[in-house]
């Protein structure tokens, strides 16, 4: 079985974000960048199913900027076979879009051809959780999203996926090939051991120019304006129910 | 000449007069009823230290809100005779921060506005009740932080870190405490207050008075507002725990990393097998970053630079030599900032984990790098020849290996007076053998002052008595800490 997985380059988790002073998108400049936390435990799932010889190839495939290629070497250290990098210069939060980089994708999954996308739920800095469906629905496959639990059949032609909900765990049963996209609860990201990334450097990363790749880029949406949420307003210390539920009635609240 | 005495007292042992019902009745004039714990069960922190070894009986925390109320609390307790023990985040490890017997405990705690901050000397001037992570915290958005980093910074406040000169994993990088304080404002023991509070990096005005209060250990005055130098945050941390087969390959990756990396190294810190076995063990939710054998050592690098590809690259390229010359087999490099912060917390609760459960002895020493963890071996042999079992006693070492600075810790089940008698006076005249310190950043506090003669000669001691009394004729602040008890002869 081979597994694509997608990763992306975003701001590191950790990292507070600050909003440009003309308001027209967060700073990027000088800003730590990793790879996305969801798109950690789609690659630790990968190579956890090669570890389990479910999986015989791991590819790791990432569309951004030139830097995009450590985030492509941190795949390989973690334990991928091999990557893709898909270079443009459109920001990844902004002008590159969900629609457009399914597009690319599918292009990828046409010429690796793998029987598992393995991809984070969201990456967090667009939070838009539309990569995932939208190419499965360009390459019309089954798809599990907020994966918490990955199990492949003993045919390897199936896969059950339980998925994270709001109202509880739902359990999917569905043919390969399929999309599959990673919930934080699915694994524990490994670190990237020494020996790992020595082996990494070695690995080959193919480039290709995402202009040249014949798929329709343009955004849908445009970004007007990014600002800073409002500060939470300060609380009110009450000292009694009766008066809990007066201020309530006051604010409209009940 | 005699090293400061108390007074003479009629009631003879400790010298000084116990806070009555009236003294407590004048504190409470001056900081309000909101500026005093005498509550039996709220006194017990204050009055015990954090490793739960020394334990004293104050009957009366003072906690003032500003200098004015400080000074008048130390007039009071000059005229009376009063001994008055300075306290900040009570996370000392010597002793030094509580009382050993009724003494006024005289909390900085609320001491805590940040008075100004000079963006562009990066000058940080503040109150010495402010903690060191809630200071770290006000200077992030600002593009600076604090020049020192430890264990305790949840905890710790500025005026202790600098009347401990605290060093932390940074003074690689940042140097000591001294260098970065550049003004203080004390109140001295009569409750005159000393403004010594400049914010100009440079200053050769006469004797530079405030490097007497740093590390001084609240012995001759209360640091009650601090101006201090902040370096630029750095935008690109890189974080990674390497393993050593063993101690000389440890110094060769060390000479290595200094070449390499110069410039961006910003911690290099050691940890033995059994260091972090205790951490694992004993510390749920800790990420084991690799095996360890026995024998081998996990070194934590840390690099801080303001371009990453820079950094990065320089990082890529130590490893693979010490990779290919086989000085390093194996390690994990952080991959994101959650990652980095993962690998410190290993580092980080070392000595958390060597405090829970059962006892500890620790002992805080400077010693040559080369022979950095010789002395482990040399404590472990020892207990072998007065056959004192590893269940019993369990040495281990960790530290910070680019001061020379190494933590011993000896973990046994109980308080093991026997072990006591092992280690002490042994390590001491171990480490003053070999031309270290016997206290590197701990200071002296209670454990050491019987030791303080190992390291400084009677010349020495006798100018630190001279110093002291002149700064504290009647010797309330601090007594029974730092300076040795007995008398020296001319």
């Amino acid at each position: 079985m081979r597994v694509l997985v997608a990763v992306k380059r975003v701001v590191d988790y950790a990292v507070k974000v600050r909003v440009r002073p003309d308001k027209t998108a967060v700073e990027l400049q000088n800003v730590k960048m990793s790879m996305n936390p969801f798109c950690e435990n789609a690659m630790e799932e990968a190579v956890r199913l090669k570890e389990a010889k479910l999986a015989t190839e791991i590819v790791a495939v990432s569309v951004g900027p030139k830097q995009a290629q450590e985030t492509l070497r941190t795949a390989l250290a973690m334990g991928a076979d091999r990557g893709v990098h898909i270079v443009t210069d459109m920001r990844a939060d902004q002008e590159l879009q969900p629609l457009a980089v399914a597009k690319l994708l599918r292009t990828v999954v046409d010429e690796v051809k793998p029987d598992l996308v393995l991809m984070g739920k969201q990456a967090i800095d667009g939070d838009n959780c539309q990569t995932g469906p939208m190419l499965a629905g360009l390459l019309g496959w089954p798809q599990a999203t907020f994966a918490a639990k990955l199990e492949v059949a003993d045919s390897k032609k199936e896969v059950t996926v339980e998925r994270e909900t709001d109202t509880g765990t739902q359990k999917l049963q569905m043919g390969l090939p399929a999309v599959v996209t990673a919930d934080l609860r699915l694994n524990a990201p490994r670190y990237a051991t020494l020996p790992n990334i020595m082996k990494a450097k070695k690995k080959p990363i193919a480039t290709r120019d995402a202009a040249a790749a014949g798929v329709d880029l343009a955004p849908r949406n445009k970004v007007t304006n990014v600002t800073d949420p409002p500060p939470r307003a300060a609380g009110a210390v009450v000292e009694s129910v009766d008066d809990l539920v007066a201020k309530l009635k006051a604010d409209g609240l009940v | 000449m005699a090293v400061a005495r108390n007074l003479p007292r009629e009631d003879g042992a400790f010298g000084f007069t116990s806070a009555t019902a009236e003294d407590i009745d004048v504190f409470r004039s001056i900081v309000g009823e909101e500026g005093l714990v005498t509550d039996a069960e709220d006194l017990v922190p204050y009055n015990t230290d954090w490793m739960k070894k020394w334990s004293g009986s104050s009957r009366v925390v003072v906690l003032p809100k500003t200098t004015v109320q400080v000074s008048r609390v130390l007039a009071h307790c000059h005229a009376r005779a009063i001994a008055v023990v300075p306290q900040g985040g009570n996370t000392g490890l010597v002793g030094g921060s509580i009382p050993t017997r009724d003494e006024v405990i005289l909390s900085t705690s609320r001491l805590n506005e940040i008075v100004a901050f000079d963006a562009a000397g990066g000058v940080l001037t503040c109150g010495a009740g402010c903690v060191l992570e809630a200071l770290d915290a006000y200077l992030t958005p600002r593009g600076h932080c604090v020049p020192l980093d430890l264990g305790a910074k949840g905890t710790c406040q500025i005026g202790g870190n600098v009347s401990t000169n605290a060093g932390g994993v940074r003074v690689m990088r940042y140097g000591a405490l001294r260098a970065s304080v550049l003004g203080l404002e004390v109140v001295l023991a009569d409750g005159t207050v000393l403004d010594l509070l400049r914010t100009n990096r440079k200053d050769n005005t006469g004797y530079d008075l405030k490097q007497l209060f740093i590390g001084a250990e609240g012995t001759l005055g209360v640091v009650t507002k601090v101006a201090i130098a902040t370096p630029p945050r750095p935008t690109a941390v890189s974080v990674a725990i390497l393993k050593c087969p063993n101690f000389d390959v440890v110094l060769q990756l060390f000479a290595l990393a200094k070449t390499a990396l110069g410039e961006i190294l910003s911690a290099v810190e050691l940890m033995d097998s059994l260091a972090v076995e205790t951490a694992m063990a004993r510390c749920p939710g800790l990420k084991r970053p690799m095996e360890l054998e026995d024998g081998a050592f996990a070194v934590l690098l840390e690099t801080s630079g303001s371009c990453e590809e820079h950094d990065k690259a320089k990082m890529g390229a130590l490893l693979d030599r010490a990779f290919a010359a086989e000085i390093v087999d194996d390690g994990v490099i952080a991959q994101d900032m959650s990652q980095a912060a993962d690998l410190w917390a290993i580092r980080e609760h070392v000595p958390v984990a060597a405090a829970t459960g059962g006892y500890q002895y620790k002992y805080d020493v400077s010693v040559p790098i080369p022979r950095f963890y010789e002395l482990v071996r040399a404590v472990r042999r020892r207990f072998q020849e007065l056959s004192l079992a590893e269940d019993r006693a369990a040495a281990f070492g960790y530290g910070h290996l680019g001061d020379g600075n190494l933590h011993l810790n000896v973990v046994c089940a109980r308080k093991d007076d026997e072990v006591l008698r092992a280690l002490e006076p042994f390590v001491f005249d171990w480490v003053v053998a070999a031309g270290g310190s016997i206290s590197a950043e701990h200071g002296v506090g209670q454990h050491k002052r019987a030791f303080l003669g190992l390291q400084k000669g009677p010349e020495a001691l006798a100018l630190m008595a001279a110093i002291k009394r002149a700064f504290d004729p009647r010797g309330i602040l601090n007594p029974g800490k730092v300076l040795p008890d007995d008398p020296v002869s001319q």
